[in-house]
Order: C-alpha cells, then sequence, then structure tokens
C-alpha cells in the first residue's frame, strides 16, 4: 500500500506541473496572439512608423488604389474627429498626406489615442505609415482643436486585386491611463508629442496649430 | 497511512459507518459521501439557475417589456448560463465520478481523500459569493456567460470583481476534482482491470479531466487578465492601450470549446452504461468507443474560432475551423452509430433510465446536426447570435447532458440508497421533461432561423408565437424537475427494497456490491471478471 501513495503523490505532482504550465500557456497565449496578428494581418493591424527614401522608392503609376478613411471615436469619448476627406486616390508608392482633427468639447485636459485598423487584411503588409497621430497621445486642453497629419505610401507590390483600402482609426479616452509624468513631460515641452514630430523636419507644413 | 487507517478499522468492526450529524458532511473524505454533496448541490443550483430561465422565458412570454428591467434580463440570462454551466452540470458529473468511479474500477474510496473534500467545499462559497451580486445595488454579471472583453471590464458593473474570484474558485474545484479523478483511475484500479477494460464512464471521466487541466487554468489566465485590466491599470484587452478584445475571444473560446466537451463526454460515458444494460448486449464497439473520446477531446483543442467567425478572420483560417469542425462529426457519428448498434436486436426494455438514454441519442444528435449547420462559415453568418444558436446549444446540453445526468441517477440510485424509484412517477417524470424540452427548445430554430436575435428582452412581433411555445414548454419543463425531486425523496425515504444487481442486464463491479452501498466499499482489491468489465 506504500507504493500506491507514493505511486498517487507522482501523479498528483505531474499533473500539477500540466496545471502550472496551462496557467503560463494562457499568458503566453498573449504575445503568441500578437505574432499570429503581426504574421497574418489579423485585426487588421498596421505597422510602426516607416522609413522611406524616395530615391529608391518605385511610383507605380499605371493604377489607382482608392483609400478610405474612417474616424470613429469609441463609446464614452466626447472629443469630435474628423478627417480632411473621406478618401483619396493614390498610385502605390506615391506619399500622400491627409489632416484628421480632433477636438477636445469637454471643460477638461483630456488624453486620447487613436487606434488604427486596416481592411481588406491583405493589405495590412502593403500599407506604411511615414508619420500618423496615432503613434503618440493626443494630450487637449478643453476647448481646444488640433490638426494631425498623417502621411502613408501603399507600397507598389500591393496585390493587384486589392483596388481599395479603408483605413479606419477608434480614437480612446486614455485620460485614466496616462501617467502623470507624461502630462508633466507635455506641461514642460511644447513640442511634445504629436503636435510636432521633433525628429520630422517635414511637420511643420502639415501640423496647423 | 493506508496500513494505519485499516488497522484502526480492525479494531472496532462494528462502526464503519459514517460520523453523525452536519460533521459527517462538512469534515467528510468518503467518496459517497462527497459523490452525494456534489449531485445535491447541483440539483439546488439546477433548481436556481432554471429559475432564471424561467424569468427570462416569462418575459419573452409576450413582445414588450412586461415583467423586468432590460438590465435585470441580462443579469438573469448571464448567470442562468454560469450557474447551469459551472454549477448544475460540472459539479453534477464531478458528484457521479465520486460515487462511481472508486466502484467502477474497484478502489475503496478516491486517490486524494482530503482534497476531495476542499474541492467540494470550495463550490458553496464560489456561488454563495457569484449569486450574491444579484442582490447587490450594482447587480450581478450582465455581460453573458462568455463575458466578452471590454463588457465584462470597462463596462462591467462594479461586481464583477466577485465574479472573477467565483471563477478563479470554482476553477480551482475543477482543477483539484480532475487530478483527484486520474489519480485515481490511473493508481487505484483493481487488480486485472486494465485500462481497455475500464467501463465507459471511467474512460471518458479520465479524458474529461485531462481537459478540464488543460483548460480550467486557461481560463483562470484569461480572469486574473480582466482583474489586472479593471484594476491594476494593464491593457490586455483594451484596445486604447495598445490591448485587444478579439483576443479575449480568443482565449476565451480556447478554454470554451474543451468546456463543452467536458460538459458531453462523461454524458457518453453515461449512456455507453445504461444501453447495454437495457438492451441486453455489450456495447458494440468498445475499442472505437475509446478512441472516439480521444479523438473528440483532440479536436476540441483546434476549433475554438467557430465561435467568432463574424469577428473577422482570414479566408484560410475561417476554412481551417470549418473543416477541423466538420470534422468532429467522425468520432460523434461513430459513437451515435454504437449506441444504435448496440440496441439492434437487443432484449430492449424501457425503463426510466432508458427511456432519458435513448431520448439522449435522439436529441442530442438533433443538437449535433445544428452544430454542423453553424460550422458552415457562410452559413454562421445568418445564423451567429440568434435563437437559432440557443436552440442548438440547449439542445446539446439539456436533453444532451442534464437528460444522461438525470439517467444516471435513475439508473445507479437503487445502488446508492438500496431502494427503487418508482418507475410510473419515473415514466412521467420522462414523458413531461422530454415533452417540455421539445416545447421548449424547437420553435427556437425556427425564429433563429428568421432572425431573432439572442440576449434580448424584447422582440419584434413576427416571433411572438414561436417564443409564446417556447415560455409554455420551459415552465412545463421546469416545474417537471420538481418530480424528479420528490421521486429522489420518495426512493430514499419509502422505496421497494432494491437487490444487488438492481437490472437484470447490469454489468460491472458497482453491481457486485450490496444495495445500498457500504459506506467503505472494496477494502479488499475485487477479482475483475470477463463479465464485470467493458459494462
Amino acid at each position: 500500500m506504500g507504493t500506491e501513495t507514493t505511486n498517487i503523490g507522482r501523479t498528483a505532482l505531474k499533473l500539477c506541473l500540466i496545471v502550472v504550465g496551462m496557467f503560463g500557456f494562457g499568458f503566453a497565449l498573449v504575445p503568441l496572439y500578437g505574432l499570429l496578428c503581426d504574421i497574418t494581418g489579423l485585426g487588421g493591424r498596421t505597422g510602426g512608423q516607416y522609413s522611406y527614401d524616395p530615391a529608391e522608392t518605385r511610383v507605380d503609376q499605371s493604377r489607382l488604389v482608392k483609400v478610405n478613411f474612417i474616424t470613429n471615436t469609441n463609446g464614452g469619448m466626447p472629443w469630435q474627429f474628423w478627417s480632411e476627406k473621406g478618401g483619396v486616390r493614390v498610385h502605390p508608392g506615391e506619399l500622400k498626406e491627409v489632416l484628421f482633427y480632433v477636438k477636445n468639447t469637454t471643460e477638461r485636459r483630456m488624453v486620447g489615442q487613436a487606434v488604427p485598423s486596416i481592411v481588406p487584411v491583405s493589405a495590412t503588409d502593403y500599407f506604411h505609415k511615414t508619420e500618423c497621430f496615432c503613434f503618440n497621445h493626443q494630450i487637449l486642453e478643453p476647448g481646444e482643436e488640433m490638426a494631425m497629419p498623417m502621411r502613408f505610401i501603399v507600397d507598389a507590390e500591393l496585390p493587384k486585386n486589392v483596388q481599395s483600402i479603408s483605413l479606419s482609426y477608434g480614437l480612446f479616452d486614455v485620460t485614466a491611463l496616462t501617467s502623470q509624468e507624461e502630462l508633466n513631460a507635455f506641461d514642460g515641452n511644447p513640442d511634445y508629442g504629436a503636435r510636432s514630430g521633433p525628429d520630422d523636419q517635414n511637420s511643420a507644413q502639415g501640423a496647423a496649430e | 497511512m493506508s496500513e494505519v487507517i485499516e488497522a484502526s478499522h480492525d479494531d472496532h468492526h462494528d462502526h464503519h459507518g459514517p460520523a453523525k450529524g452536519l460533521a459527517r458532511w462538512l469534515f467528510t473524505t468518503n467518496h459517497k459521501d462527497i459523490g452525494t454533496l456534489y449531485l445535491w448541490f447541483s440539483f439546488l443550483m439546477l433548481l436556481i439557475g432554471g429559475t432564471l430561465a424561467l424569468v427570462v422565458r416569462a418575459e419573452l412570454f409576450q413582445p414588450g417589456l412586461q415583467f423586468v428591467a432590460p438590465e435585470f434580463f441580462n443579469q438573469m440570462t448571464t448567470n442562468h448560463g454560469l450557474i447551469m454551466v459551472f454549477g448544475a452540470i460540472m459539479p453534477a458529473f464531478v458528484g457521479l465520478a465520486n460515487w462511481l468511479v472508486p466502484m467502477m474500477v474497484g478502489a475503496p474510496d478516491m486517490a486524494l481523500p482530503r482534497m476531495n473534500n476542499l474541492s467540494f467545499w470550495i463550490l458553496p462559497f464560489a456561488f454563495g459569493m457569484l449569486i450574491s451580486t444579484l442582490f447587490m445595488e450594482a447587480g450581478g454579471p450582465n455581460f453573458g456567460w462568455t463575458f466578452y472583453a471590454p463588457l465584462s471590464t470597462t463596462y462591467a458593473p462594479e461586481t464583477v470583481t466577485f465574479f472573477i474570484f467565483g471563477v478563479h474558485m470554482m476553477g480551482a474545484s475543477s482543477i483539484m476534482g480532475s487530478i483527484n479523478i486520474i489519480a485515481t483511475i490511473l493508481n487505484m484500479r483493481a487488480p486485472g482491470m486494465t485500462l481497455m477494460k475500464m467501463p465507459l464512464f471511467v474512460w471518458t471521466w479520465l479524458i474529461t479531466a485531462y481537459l478540464l487541466l488543460a483548460v480550467m487554468p486557461v481560463l483562470a489566465g484569461a480572469v486574473t487578465m480582466m482583474l489586472f485590466d479593471i484594476h491594476f491599470g494593464t491593457s490586455f484587452f483594451n484596445a486604447a492601450g495598445g490591448g485587444d478584445p478579439v483576443m479575449f475571444q480568443h482565449i476565451f473560446w480556447f478554454f470554451g470549446h474543451p468546456e463543452v466537451y467536458i460538459m458531453i463526454l462523461p454524458a457518453f460515458g453515461i449512456i455507453s452504461a445504461i444501453i447495454p444494460t437495457f438492451a441486453r448486449k455489450p456495447l458494440f464497439g468498445y475499442d472505437s468507443m475509446v478512441y472516439a473520446t480521444a479523438s473528440i477531446a483532440f479536436l476540441s483543442f483546434i476549433v475554438w474560432a467557430h465561435h467568432m467567425f463574424t469577428v473577422g478572420m482570414p479566408l484560410a483560417g475561417q476554412l481551417f475551423f470549418m473543416y477541423s469542425t466538420m470534422l468532429i462529426a467522425v468520432p460523434t457519428g461513430v459513437k451515435v452509430f454504437n449506441w444504435v448498434a448496440t440496441m439492434w436486436r437487443g432484449s430492449m426494455t424501457f425503463e426510466t433510465p432508458m427511456l432519458f438514454a435513448i431520448a439522449f441519442v435522439v436529441l442530442f444528435t438533433i443538437g449535433g446536426f445544428s452544430g454542423l449547420m453553424l460550422a458552415i462559415t457562410p452559413v454562421d453568418y445568418q445564423y451567429h447570435d440568434t435563437y437559432f444558436v440557443v436552440a442548438h446549444f440547449h439542445y446539446v446540453l439539456v436533453p444532451g447532458a442534464l437528460f444522461s445526468i438525470i439517467a444516471a441517477v435513475y439508473y445507479w440510485l437503487p445502488k446508492w440508497c438500496g431502494r427503487m424509484y418508482d418507475e410510473r412517477l419515473g415514466k412521467l417524470h420522462f414523458w413531461l421533461s422530454f415533452i417540455g424540452v421539445n416545447v421548449t427548445f424547437f420553435p427556437q430554430h425556427f425564429s433563429g432561423l428568421a432572425g431573432m436575435p439572442r440576449r434580448i428582452p424584447d422582440y419584434a412581433l413576427q416571433f411572438a408565437d414561436f417564443n409564446m411555445v417556447s415560455s409554455i414548454g420551459a415552465f412545463v419543463f421546469g416545474f417537471s424537475q420538481l418530480l424528479l425531486l420528490y421521486i429522489v425523496i420518495k426512493t430514499i425515504r419509502s422505496g421497494q427494497p432494491a437487490t444487488d444487481r438492481v437490472w437484470e442486464g447490469a454489468h460491472g463491479l458497482e453491481w457486485t456490491l450490496p444495495s445500498p452501498a457500504p459506506y467503505h466499499s472494496f477494502t479488499e482489491p475485487p477479482v475483475v471478471t470477463e463479465a464485470d468489465a467493458h459494462s
């Protein structure tokens, strides 16, 4: 009987390891999911800032792709959010700039964050942004309005069957998620964040403040 | 350790029985006592969850808002689902496993008796906490039993933290129960009870326990991430902070799809015990039943995204999840074929457990077919979140899982309490349940196909007739379960004494024990004969 007790203990221990392992796996699903989304374009995720050399970029003059812009404010986000155009036609490879506007309609300082998403997912790898307000938080004083440039290139390698791409931005209220350090940094630096990218010499022409 | 217990028992042969009073139930480590506790607890949860369902059906009896506010309606649907899944079906199967697995494999008790006590006794606290939220000012969970983020995080009532800890405790209970069941089956079988001689109920529970160990920790992870998002400023599921609410759905259904097999595999085991008994033939295709169960368990891990076709995924993903889902029909078809083949040319009699078992085979198959329809991606775009889905999963869970539990109670009750139930009342209960369940859920196929969305307190006028029929059926079905309570109490108090074998065609070690089964059984390992294997 003694050996049976040992065997039970050993089985229970192994099973506990499964439990611990699967608990860890549950959390490992988070980076795995991120990886899967990056590979497949699932969820319409776009990449980060794209570095761009005009001299080496081929422009495909033979076709035009329609790029549609959709702006949404998430539930509970009282700001106004719109784009100057509903859509533009671009040649793949051509750099294009579109202005987006936000207005803080409330009586308090708020922080917003735009989250992009693209359909069709087969286009996510071919849509590059050289500058986007979605890379930063937007901190707006009460009643303040801001114009935000977004520059993008549709890759010349875009599959031929994609004739139209829709880029959607959801604007979220992240005031509660924003750290005090970031707000302090904003107060101390007028060039902070999306108002003008400090490293981007072209930003002045777009950011009408 | 066991030797000490054996020795002390030998000293006083006369009181082998249980302790007296409440202490017996609080401190018991006896698998039969704990099985009984689980079964009564799950019956209580069935009545509570059923009451919430009747609130839903009363509200839906007619279009318009009659009895409850929409916010409260959402709490009713959510808690009905949570209580039935985690409180009624799962603990009932664990209770049956506690009672039956040691007796079926010839073991004296469960492998880890004290943990067994703990895994039961945290359940009342988990559900006490969950149900108490219904009486709080902020109200209970109202985000559906699938608790999709951000409904369950950003927009959740403040009581969501009680829900999260409740789920943690239920998960801990299930995990401990599973460890116990696996340890018992792998280490405590009587000599000669090889794996491929085990009754199918033991086999299905072994596989179910592994499923539970694999997915309950993932569920615990998911609710922990919710907890962090709500209270500690993380953004696992918060798009504003860089998280992704769709990821919640993936993690949830990675747990959720194996979970639905957790609720049906033990049922397959029960039906595989009952049909051979009343067909008086050995089970057809025992080996294929084992392999089919294992195949279903494996497939359950690779089909989860068929719950989320409409959230958007690449075509290749949709095709993969559609085909892998349809593949599940193959092992399931093997099982249904085997049950029918077992009945084929058998000397069948139709006692109450057999009636419930046959109803299981027919109605579960209907639920399986509607599941196949839902597996077809383009069609699912039409059916998604309609009453067709509600009809589908209630067909597999009510006349599926629940009927199998009721069948098991009628089948083994004489062994448990040594008395026969009233066959006439049992049949009455069956017919009321059978008619009630079909009147309730069959019309929901039609209202769903016509486009009625689920989880709504009010609906368009064209769905009025189907909903009225459905509500009438629900009240018939709901109240007929009180008859089950009456029958069980009557059996325990004044049933006719049962024989040891109970059923003419019953095979298996548990039937070699006296009725009622003694408080301590198989303290000496039994001899496993050919007749006792493969029940």
